[in-house]
């Protein structure tokens, strides 16, 4: 618990990556980053949420009566996520409309509500919006790669910039079209997490049960 | 240990959450008020760019107008009359077709272009000669594609049996196949189209691969090979919306009345 200010910042990142090692988020980290403009604005609004969020919550943490936190936790969460939402869709028009109904997902967002109950009911304010923006920016990261790798590959562009020709406009790039695919994202997290487990093997989680070996009958 | 029981206490559980409650909706309305007349104009910045789509596409065809010289009307389909109960220009068909009380189901048999509901009220324009008859009918259409919902405008000629222009404004569809649809190789396929047969029977479409020559051949456009569902989306879609549970009857009424 005494961990300093930019540890609580950075441990998110890597070390206890909401995404890579409690795997939490999957559904949106899906849906928005087919390309790496919808996947940076999707990571700005959590950090958003994630920081207003487990801030607001610490500060009434001590009013907070137990048998009614976690709606009152989601009350909050719900409203920042709708505030954030209309800011969108007032100056973010055409991006918030390829998010669609994601940016309203967030409430439903496991890190989100995670964070507010595991961590901002126990600790300070600043700790507390430290703690959100580590999280949020340890979810954006892996956003951010993902929706890199399905942009490039599956369109060859970066941020709408065309980058390979596909051969449709007479280059070479075949466009992979399972990169625009959903499954595409679970195989690239995928990588990603077994990527980090083998450079960090001690996020490798114990197996619940092991086979046993069978006996050899010796005659 | 007394204070966690205090904190239980029902009354202060209650006033916890009223007062959370009220600071939210506070929050949540004072931010929807505040920035709803960024939203009407990012709403009419975006109706704006989609009619600027189409004043292009007439320009193309060498009938070149500005936005003020289109006359924006809202049709009542299943009459075919016009609506004068609201302002045209703020009329919002997304929100209309997916609301039941200003929407109304597709009879699956009818539903050529899978959307399943559609607005009682449709927004159009049309372009007056300077003797005020209708030289051009702007169409709103809209249908399911092979990934997506595509939406276009349909230029058809005042005596409406011609297209002249269909110019797609939005669409998902997968890029360098289906989303040929916005190729200009491909929309000039559509410029004066007969849309009727002299019997007066409905024989738009697009011809399908391998369909080879027949009677429908003048009445079509040539699919895009590699994009069969998208092609099937936007005949079905222009089936749909020129029948009769689209614009059939208006188009009847422009006919007979030459309104």
């Amino acid at each position: 618990m005494q961990d300093s200010k930019w540890r609580i910042l950075s441990r998110p990142l890597i070390d206890d990556n909401p995404l890579t090692l409690q795997i939490l988020g999957i559904c949106s980290a899906l849906a928005v980053t087919t390309s790496l403009d919808t996947a940076l604005l999707m990571s700005f609004v959590v950090v958003c949420v994630l920081a207003l969020g487990s801030g607001s919550v610490s500060l009434i943490r001590n009013y907070l009566p137990h048998s009614v936190r976690i709606i009152v936790q989601i009350t909050i969460i719900a409203s920042l996520v709708i505030v954030v939402d209309q800011v969108l869709q007032a100056y973010a028009f055409e991006l918030s409309k390829r998010l669609s109904v994601f940016v309203g997902l967030i409430i439903t967002n496991c890190i989100v509500l995670g964070r507010a109950e595991g961590y901002a009911m126990q600790n300070g304010f600043v700790a507390s919006v430290l703690d959100g923006i580590g999280n949020g920016l340890g979810y954006s990261l892996i956003l951010i790669l993902v929706g890199a790798i399905r942009e490039f590959f599956g369109k060859g562009s970066l941020l709408n910039v065309q980058i390979l020709v596909p051969t449709s406009q007479g280059g070479a790039f075949e466009p992979l079209h399972l990169m625009l695919l959903p499954p595409s994202a679970f195989f690239i997290i995928g990588g990603i997490i077994w990527y980090i487990r083998r450079k960090r093997p001690q996020q490798v989680e114990k197996p619940e049960f092991t086979l046993r070996q069978l006996q050899q009958e010796s005659e | 240990m007394s204070e966690t029981v205090s904190k239980d206490n029902t009354l202060r559980a209650l006033g916890v959450a009223l007062a959370v409650a009220f600071v939210c909706a506070l929050l949540v309305s004072v931010v929807a008020v505040g920035l709803r007349p960024v939203h009407k104009a990012n709403i009419e910045a975006e109706r704006i760019a989609q009619l600027e789509l189409v004043l292009a596409a007439l320009s193309d065809i060498g009938r070149a107008q500005t936005i003020d010289s289109l006359e924006a009307r809202l049709v009542n389909l299943a009459t075919g009359a016009f609506d004068e109960s609201m302002d045209p220009t703020t009329f919002d068909a997304a929100r209309a077709a997916s609301k039941p009380a200003t929407s109304v189901a597709i009879p699956a048999d009818l539903d050529l272009a899978g959307l399943k509901r559609r607005a009682l009220l449709a927004q159009v324009y049309l372009v007056r000669s300077s003797g005020g008859v209708i030289d051009l009918v702007i169409l709103p259409v809209s249908g399911r594609g092979y990934q997506s919902t595509l939406r276009a405008w349909l230029v058809l000629d005042g005596d409406t049996r011609t297209v002249r222009a269909l110019k797609f404004y939005q669409h998902g569809e997968t890029p360098g196949v289906g989303a040929r649809i916005e190729d200009p190789e491909w929309e000039a396929q559509w410029r004066d189209l007969p849309a009727y047969d002299d019997d007066g029977v409905l024989r738009i479409g697009v011809r399908s691969h391998g369909a080879g020559y027949s009677d429908d051949a003048q009445y079509q456009v040539d699919g895009i090979s590699g994009a069969t569902r998208t092609a099937q989306g936007v005949d079905g879609m222009l089936r749909f919306w020129m029948g009769e549970f689209g614009f059939g009857p208006f188009l009847q009424r422009i006919r007979e009345e030459r309104l």
